[in-house]
């Protein structure tokens, strides 16, 4: 088997899915791929049906119609032949506080066939848990209530591991551990599956997204490619801005970009002064190096500058209010 | 694809380690002191009234009765019955038991059936309301569910762990009870004779099926009774704990109920359908001494029939229920 083949190996499908409640159609039209191997972001602002989502790929919930093939197995038909692919934390993860970190894994030991001693030890070493696993879960903090976690899902070997918001209450030096740690798992082979409405999230993890609004499924895509849609900026500094700005009209390789028109982050520009920001092919940014200084204008800097996710994301539900 | 048994471990485990069966140890453990406390104060007062002539008055009533078998007038029935008393009564003077002083065997009867109602109830309660709502309370049925186990496996490893522990708290519930009042009445007690097969019809009590039994396998057939009962109001418990969220909400229900329930035994006599309600019919235990119903045409059958309806009702609401559910919160 080829790489490319394996690359395309599909571990969940969702297809059609759609969920009522009462009249109300809280999810339509969602449908996406996990490939092996891969982080798969799951971005929308709070509200936007995520966690809906979520809860019926790990079969909390019923869909009212669609499908989710999780390994080739339908969760609405064998769900317990699909959760044995799973690994889960949905939102919060909540484990019995009444009992300590290694009784909790023993119970979900337990509930799966096939999960030796060893394989509790194995999981507890990953996540780095070994000091304190024996003691009550009511004592610990949220950042070790998350690696317990995702001990817990990691016991049955997934296939695919879904995280709902990991990051959600963990301090900056949690989080950075937590990116670096999914990094790892990913690395061993393992699919992804992250939600967030962070956007900058997404873009330091994941491979590919799926971007949800309103309980449907408006983009997907590789992060990358996404933000290539919107298009990359050349901010260019130079000692004599309107100078410049008069030799880049009216060419045919270069676009000048209006203040008001541009998707790039604010804090960003407010560092720079008085930037020209131009759209141009990245081979064309020698030829009018040259140009400017043979017209004698100084250059301070030339960057290319990525629009950020989240102004993809306001690019791509625009009109609508983001929670 | 876990079997059963670890999943009823694991449900076991839990109920256990949240020290809910302590407790209840507990409770039993100071309250049962003070009912032998309270007993005894009572036999010491008849001691004092009755003196020592209580062989005196046995033997009268003995000879009571036994003329009484001999009269023409009583009829067959009465005297099938009449004939047990003697039987007992003679056990009594032949053994040299005053029936008056209670002991270990008699106390825990009279305990177990004043609990049937309210303290068994009370007690199963207290694991059987927060069995699946605490789960969901906390979050950790999030956790339960995502587990490749079929949703109907783990309402039943459920309702297994509920059957252990009923089956727990009546056989320490006698065991203490026998254990303590020993203590002060002695141990003795199993084999005095006891009448059984009261059948009440109407205001008559059909006394043609009246026959002696050990305390010994009284007490046996009423903790059975007790058990059953039991079982009952855990099942429904369960059911109202899959329905509701909060485990306060689903223990207050299911209390209000079971309180309602012998408030209506005291005043149904006058609105018949209430026999039908499982509240009224918990005291089962009390046919066997041929007391007269809440409600007239209820028998033994009737209200083990009655009950393991509702029982049976309360298993499908809960497994349709537990397995369909979409878990929202």
């Amino acid at each position: 088997m080829s790489t490319a083949t394996q690359t395309k190996e599909i571990v969940l499908s969702v297809q059609g899915l759609r969920k009522v409640i009462g009249r109300k159609p809280i999810i339509h039209r969602v449908s996406f791929d996990v490939h092996a191997g891969e982080i798969f972001g799951f971005l929308g602002p709070n509200g936007s049906g995520k966690t809906t989502t979520i809860r019926m790929l790990v079969d909390l919930i019923k869909p009212t119609s669609g499908k989710i093939i999780v390994c080739g197995e339908d969760i609405g038909v064998h769900p317990e032949r699909a959760l044995a692919h799973i690994g889960c934390i949905v939102e919060n993860p909540e484990m019995y506080s009444f009992m300590t970190g290694w009784e909790n894994l023993e119970h979900f030991a337990r509930m799966q066939a096939g999960i030796p001693v060893s394989r509790i030890t194995e999981v507890v070493e990953i996540v780095g848990l070994d000091q304190r696993i024996h003691d009550k879960v009511k004592t610990y903090s949220l950042g070790m209530r998350q690696r317990l976690g995702i001990a817990q899902a990691l016991l049955g070997k997934p296939k695919l591991l879904i995280l709902d918001e990991p990051t959600n209450g963990l301090d900056p030096k949690g989080i950075k551990e937590l990116r670096e740690f999914i990094r790892k798992l990913a690395e061993s082979g393992m699919s992804m599956f992250i939600s967030s409405h962070l956007l900058s999230e997404i873009q330091l993890m994941c491979d590919r997204v799926a971007i949800i609004a309103h309980g449907e499924v408006i983009a997907v895509g590789e992060v990358d490619e996404l933000v290539s849609q919107v298009g990359t900026y050349t901010l260019w500094q130079v000692d004599r801005p309107e100078a410049a700005r008069e030799m880049f009209k009216d060419q045919l390789d270069v676009q000048i970009v209006p203040e008001d028109k541009h998707q790039i982050d604010e804090s960003l520009l407010s560092s720079l002064h008085d930037p020209i920001i131009t759209i141009m092919d990245e081979d064309r940014v020698t030829g009018w190096v040259n140009r400017l200084v043979a017209a004698g204008i100084g250059i301070h800097s030339v960057q290319r500058v990525a629009p950020s996710l989240e102004e993809l994301f306001l690019k791509l539900t625009e009109g609508e209010k983001i929670g | 694809m876990a079997n059963l048994l670890a999943l009823i471990q694991n449900e076991t485990l839990k109920v256990w380690k949240k020290r809910r069966f302590a407790v209840l140890l507990l409770i039993l453990l100071i309250l049962i002191p003070v009912f032998v406390y309270a007993q005894m104060k009572i036999a010491q007062n008849s001691a004092e009234k009755f003196n020592d002539d209580w062989r005196a008055e046995l033997q009268s009533r003995i000879t009571d009765n036994t003329n009484a078998l001999s009269s023409e007038r009583i009829p067959e029935e009465w005297k099938k019955w009449r004939r047990a008393l003697v039987q007992q009564l003679q056990y009594y003077l032949d053994h040299d038991i005053n029936p008056q002083t209670p002991n270990a065997v008699t106390f825990t009867l009279t305990f177990m059936d004043n609990a049937v109602t309210l303290f068994i109830p009370l007690m199963v309660l207290a694991i059987a309301s927060d069995l699946v709502s605490s789960e969901r309370s906390t979050g950790t049925i999030k956790m339960l569910l995502t587990r490749p186990v079929r949703r109907w496996r783990i309402l039943f490893a459920k309702l297994a762990t509920l059957t252990l522990y009923v089956s727990l708290i009546i056989i320490t519930t006698v065991l203490i009870c026998y254990l303590i009042s020993g203590l002060v009445f002695g141990y003795s007690g199993w084999d005095a004779p006891v009448f059984v097969g009261f059948q009440v019809q109407g205001a008559d009590v059909d006394t043609t099926g009246v026959h002696a039994v050990t305390q010994g396998v009284y007490l046996l057939m009423q903790s059975g009774l007790v058990w059953f009962s039991a079982m009952v109001v855990s099942v429904i418990a369960l059911m109202v704990s899959v329905l509701v969220r909060s485990t306060a909400a689903s223990f207050v229900t299911m209390m209000a109920t079971i309180i309602a329930g012998t408030i209506l035994s005291n005043m149904a006599s006058s609105w018949k359908s209430a026999k039908y309600l499982f509240n009224v019919n918990l005291e089962i235990s009390s046919y066997l001494r041929g007391t007269p119903p809440p409600v007239e045409g209820m028998t033994l059958g009737f209200s083990l029939a009655v009950l393991g309806l509702w029982g049976a009702a309360a298993l499908i609401v809960s497994f349709t229920v537990f397995t369909k559910q979409d878990i929202l919160n």
